[in-house]
């Protein structure tokens, strides 16, 4: 690439890797984190099955694989999406916006479980009991 | 943060240079990424708001359960599993036709995008199964008699206004579902969908820089930056569906 056949807007052209070894090794890390999360998946899925669930243990778990998910869109986006090669302050106008979604992470798991526990409580106004969940059967001829 | 060759005390916010050192183009793609990553977002939490306000959710592990050609086989997360690495895969072979665009290689351009398009559609067709599946398999739910009448048992198919993997009851020693939350059929199809129509429009984009590849337009333009775009389009694709993949399948 010509710095004159390319937009006159760049200043200059960041140097280009010869081997695709960091793309691969990248493809290899993706690979491993996503079968580790699955293989947290399936031993939530054996905790559910088990006697006694521990509750705690199921929520670590998957904090944990929240937690394993943003580094894959760590390496997705700074090295397949090549952030991680452009300048500092671009880089940030990514990234900053991003970082709200750390805020809608913990506001949705906050909110629904208080809003849980609103329903389960009557506002706060009896013991926690849990609400049945009412579930009409549908009427003849209902639409599908 | 690559540094090399950046000309030290260069005023970046003095006009003349891009401020980012990036085409408008590509400037322009990372901003539109940007507000597709909260349209989103916003869905997500929608989504994951309702279901951890509900006492009783979905086990995906029963509803995601089955394999194309293995019947009734009991493979929790195996089918999305496999879509998942269609998806990395298929963004790998994307970086490959970038890095070969970058060496002004027009066959390895060539080939990495018939790969990548080959792993778009291989997506698709497997979210078309898993969408017939779920709509058109039918499932046992036992459904409360009103006022006193007897109760009975239904087959109910995963839809927009039907939900068969509710709580489980045992009625005379047998094991029934009963009627799980509504809400999960709308937001699983309409999430998977929106991904779906843009792994679709990314296919379509990727054939047609394919085209343009192959008749030599970026050869006589001197760079292969258009490919780089579509890329960052790709990935953002494959990065939702990581996203996706947590929400709806893993917590």
């Amino acid at each position: 690439m010509s710095a004159n056949s390319a937009s006159p807007e760049i200043t200059f052209h960041p140097e280009h890797a010869g081997s695709t070894k960091k793309i691969w090794k990248t493809f290899w890390l993706l690979s491993v984190l996503t079968v580790i999360e699955l293989a947290i998946g399936l031993t939530i899925y054996n905790i559910h099955k088990g006697e006694h669930p521990n509750a705690t243990l199921v929520l670590a778990f998957k904090g944990l694989v929240c937690i394993l998910t943003l580094a894959k869109a760590y390496y997705i986006v700074s090295i397949f999406m090549h952030l991680g090669d452009e300048i500092r302050n671009m880089i940030m106008t990514i990234v900053v916006p991003l970082c709200l979604f750390i805020w809608f992470i913990i506001a949705f798991l906050w909110d629904g479980t208080s809003w849980k526990n609103l329903k389960n409580t009557d506002a706060g106004s009896r013991e926690y009991k849990k609400v049945e969940q009412v579930q009409k059967a549908p009427e003849k001829g209902a639409k599908d | 943060m690559s540094t090399t060759a950046m000309p030290t005390n260069t005023k970046w916010w003095n006009g003349g240079r891009s401020p980012f050192n990036a085409s408008y183009g590509k400037v322009m793609m990372w901003y539109f990424l940007m507000s597709d990553a909260f349209t989103f977002g916003a869905f997500l939490i929608s989504y994951a708001t309702l279901r951890f306000s509900l006492n009783d959710w979905v086990d995906p592990n029963h509803v995601f359960n089955s394999f194309p050609l293995a019947g009734s086989a009991n493979l929790p997360l195996a089918f999305v599993s496999l879509m998942t690495f269609i998806l990395i895969f298929s963004s790998v072979t994307m970086v490959l036709a970038v890095h070969e665009g970058h060496h002004m290689n027009r066959k390895g351009v060539e080939k990495y995008m018939i790969l990548t398009i080959i792993g778009g559609l291989a997506f698709l067709s497997c979210q078309a199964w898993e969408w017939t599946h779920l709509l058109t398999h039918q499932h046992e739910v036992w459904i409360n008699g009103i006022n006193g009448a007897a109760g009975h048992v239904e087959l109910w198919n995963t839809t927009v206004s039907h939900n068969p993997f509710g709580p489980e009851v045992t009625i005379n020693g047998h094991e029934y579902a009963t009627p799980g939350p509504i809400s999960f059929g709308s937001y699983f199809f309409e999430i998977t969908g929106f991904h779906g129509f843009h792994v679709f429009s990314g296919v379509i984009i990727n054939i047609v820089m394919l085209i343009k590849t192959r008749m030599r337009h970026f050869e006589l333009r001197g760079h292969y930056e258009m490919i780089e775009k579509a890329g960052l389009y790709w990935h953002f694709v494959d990065l939702v569906w990581v996203f996706v993949f947590l929400c709806f399948y893993l917590i």
